[in-house]
């Protein structure tokens, strides 16, 4: 069984703080949804308000088109797959997997039964036995979502349940999990603050920011089509160049910056064009949108001199100091076997065309 | 050896390392080991006046021990049916105190812990300590007072309507096992309380999210958690309880003795401190052997009660 999840005008406050800000949200039935934002977000928050430990200061939560008011925790179809994990340390592992059942009042052998089927689906058969302490973090990982997947939940939470790992391992629990929640097939809701995790599993991500969902979208939209200056600034690198807009025609619009005019997107939110002439823009062009222009003509060209450049095998990282902007801007290419194309301190002419440009109006941008 | 007692000074430095191993020479040697070695000594020997000490009339037995356990040398019964009777009822006594002590201290220790949030939780463990500041006796006899039959706690209950006629707490011993529950709480809370105050929350909350009801929680992750905790608390509770005098002499009825105040007897009112020597020791062993017994059928380790 698989639930959908609806969040209605939810709003969360502890005193004068507001950790969640009027929300609204409409996770499908057996997608894998996430919640991405930085710490302090309110992601937590509202993980807490689905899995029943919290309950909102004002507005619904319903599950499976249920209203979840006054329903604990352990009355509610969810399960929730803790940051540290919260595995029981003095149970075995199978005990562990086992205790949702050992709840229900399911008897002995049945019990191991159903653990050992679950020790099977997360590949580690015949662990079952073992202490929880004498498996490795990955494996612990493991048993925590089988721990979780014996409560035979609708909804699955996980709150940065991979943020212990190291990177390898992270970068495959995340394969992993996808798997996991395409074979049992229920609603997974994914809280992260790496923007690689939300991007490579979810169906579809939230980002958030100081409690307020910026942008619901998968994850293809988010990161070509960010539609606040947050988003574009939290989800992956970004170059923004600040200025006001002069022209608006059809999906396009000019935005006159310091250093020079800019054309780029004019992004939708809510169906509507965000920027009219006149105001004020910022204009986010990813590193590997730019170009060196060398010969090649682009719509926004850029004056730049070559500050210093760094070598990551896949790609080269080259940072620029630009005409007109104080902050320093990066550009990335791909390695294509050429080496050092342009030394440390040359100027070159950098630019990339409106397609790739996203022009937003001017707002609050992540902390870095 | 020698580089390990370099080392050691290296470490610490001359004074504090001095300071340290004197400390616990003279901690362990003159104020635990000694004196009980004194007391073995005295329990195997004859009783004699302290001048004859060490003359030729003080010579080993095992008379003290058949006292206890066979009666007087005149005595028909097969054994000491009063001296052990009494033994075996302080024992008794003592584990049903413990067992009140855990009942209400696990509770309170957990609610201090995981429940009550900065100032309200200072306000308990304050309420908690200062009681004990009153002295044993006048907190004893206060008790007394209370629980006699023309005290507060009997008028309390008539007028409520609960009694016709006041009750006998003392004879029946109620007040006693009440001064005994409440001397060792504090004994009892604060161990229970450091344990479980080392719980991780997220695993309370797991368990509630995996559908488990309250008593399920405690019983399969905060008690099983807390173990080592309950564990130091009872044994500090139960060999206390069993070698209490002062709350057994005021508060106890007149047909219930501790055995402690057979030991007072012997030493005190019949001046036999050999004999007086040999109880004591008797109960010491017995409550040492039967607290690592109860520690070795739950499961626990010498070590972990350190923690």
């Amino acid at each position: 069984m698989s639930a959908d999840v609806k969040l209605e005008d939810v709003w969360i406050r502890f005193g004068e703080f507001v950790a969640a800000r009027e929300v609204n949200i409409h996770i499908q039935e057996g997608e894998f949804f996430s919640f991405l934002g930085p710490s302090g977000c309110g992601k937590t928050t509202l993980l807490r308000a689905v899995s029943g430990f919290l309950s909102p200061s004002e507005g619904k939560v319903l599950i499976g088109g249920n209203d979840m008011a006054g329903i604990g925790p352990n009355k509610r179809p969810t399960a929730l797959i803790f940051q540290n994990l919260a595995l029981f340390p003095l149970m075995k592992v199978w005990e562990n997997i086992a205790f949702a059942l050992e709840v229900k009042g399911v008897g002995k052998a049945e019990r191991r039964k159903r653990a050992d089927e679950l020790l099977e689906l997360i590949a580690l058969p015949d662990q079952g036995d073992k202490m929880v302490n004498e498996l490795s973090g990955g494996q612990k990982q493991r048993v925590a979502i089988a721990r979780a997947l014996a409560a035979e939940p609708d909804v699955l939470l996980l709150d940065e349940p991979l943020s212990a790992l190291d990177l390898k391992l992270r970068q495959h629990m995340r394969t992993e999990l996808r798997e996991i929640q395409q074979r049992v097939g229920i609603t997974f809701i994914y809280i992260t603050h790496d923007q690689g995790e939300a991007l490579t599993m979810s169906d579809h991500v939230a980002v958030m920011s100081q409690g307020v969902i910026e942008q619901v979208s998968d994850g293809n939209t988010i990161y070509n089509a960010p539609e606040s200056s947050f988003v574009a600034s939290f989800v992956g690198e970004n170059n923004h160049f600040a200025g006001t807009v002069t022209h608006v025609d059809s999906d396009f619009v000019v935005v006159d910056t310091p250093s020079g005019s800019l054309r780029a997107r004019n992004i939708k939110r809510d169906g509507q064009e965000q920027l009219q002439s006149g105001d004020e823009a910022m204009v986010f062009i990813r590193p590997e949108s730019l170009q060196f222009c060398d010969n090649q003509s682009f719509d926004n060209t850029l004056n730049a001199m070559v500050e210093r450049q760094e070598f990551e095998g896949n790609f080269w990282h080259v940072f620029l100091d630009v005409e007109g902007s104080s902050r320093t801007v990066s550009l990335s290419m791909v390695n294509d076997g050429s080496s050092v194309v342009h030394e440390v301190g040359t100027s070159a002419k950098i630019g990339c065309n409106a397609a790739l440009a996203v022009a937003l109006p001017a707002g609050s941008l992540a902390a870095e | 050896m020698s580089s390990y007692w370099q080392d050691y000074f290296k470490k610490n430095g001359l004074a504090l390392g001095l300071f340290m191993l004197l400390a616990v020479l003279i901690w362990t040697l003159v104020m635990i080991i000694l004196p009980q070695l004194y007391m073995m000594d005295f329990s195997f020997r004859a009783n004699v006046p302290p001048p004859q000490w060490g003359s030729e009339t003080h010579v080993y037995t095992l008379e003290h021990y058949r006292y206890l356990i066979y009666g007087n040398v005149n005595s028909t019964d097969a054994i000491n049916y009063i001296d052990l009777g009494v033994f075996g009822r302080t024992i008794l006594a003592s584990i049903f105190v413990t067992l009140i002590d855990v009942c209400l201290c696990y509770p309170v220790a957990y609610y201090l812990a995981h429940v009550a949030k900065g100032g309200w939780g200072r306000l308990m463990v304050m309420s908690l300590i200062i009681p004990f500041w009153v002295n044993e006796l006048l907190r004893a006899f206060a008790f007394k007072v209370m629980f006699g039959t023309g005290g507060v706690i009997n008028d309390v209950l008539i007028a409520l309507g609960i009694l016709d006629q006041p009750y006998d707490f003392i004879r029946e011993n109620t007040a006693l096992y009440s001064g005994l529950v409440y001397a060792y709480i504090l004994l009892m809370i604060f161990p229970i309380y450091n344990a479980v105050e080392s719980l991780d929350k997220n695993q309370i909350e797991a368990a509630r999210d995996m559908g488990s009801p309250w008593w399920r929680i405690h019983w399969r992750v905060v008690i099983p958690h807390a173990k080592p905790g309950i564990t130091s608390g009872c044994t500090m509770v139960f060999m206390l309880t069993a070698g209490a005098l002062a709350a057994p002499q005021i508060l106890g009825g007149p047909s219930s003795l501790w055995f402690t105040q057979l030991v007072y007897k012997w030493f005190n009112n019949s001046a036999n401190w050999a004999r007086g020597s040999a109880y004591a020791l008797v109960l010491l062993i017995l409550c040492i052997v039967f607290v690592l017994l109860m520690m070795r059928f739950f499961k626990v380790k010498l070590g972990e009660i350190a923690k």
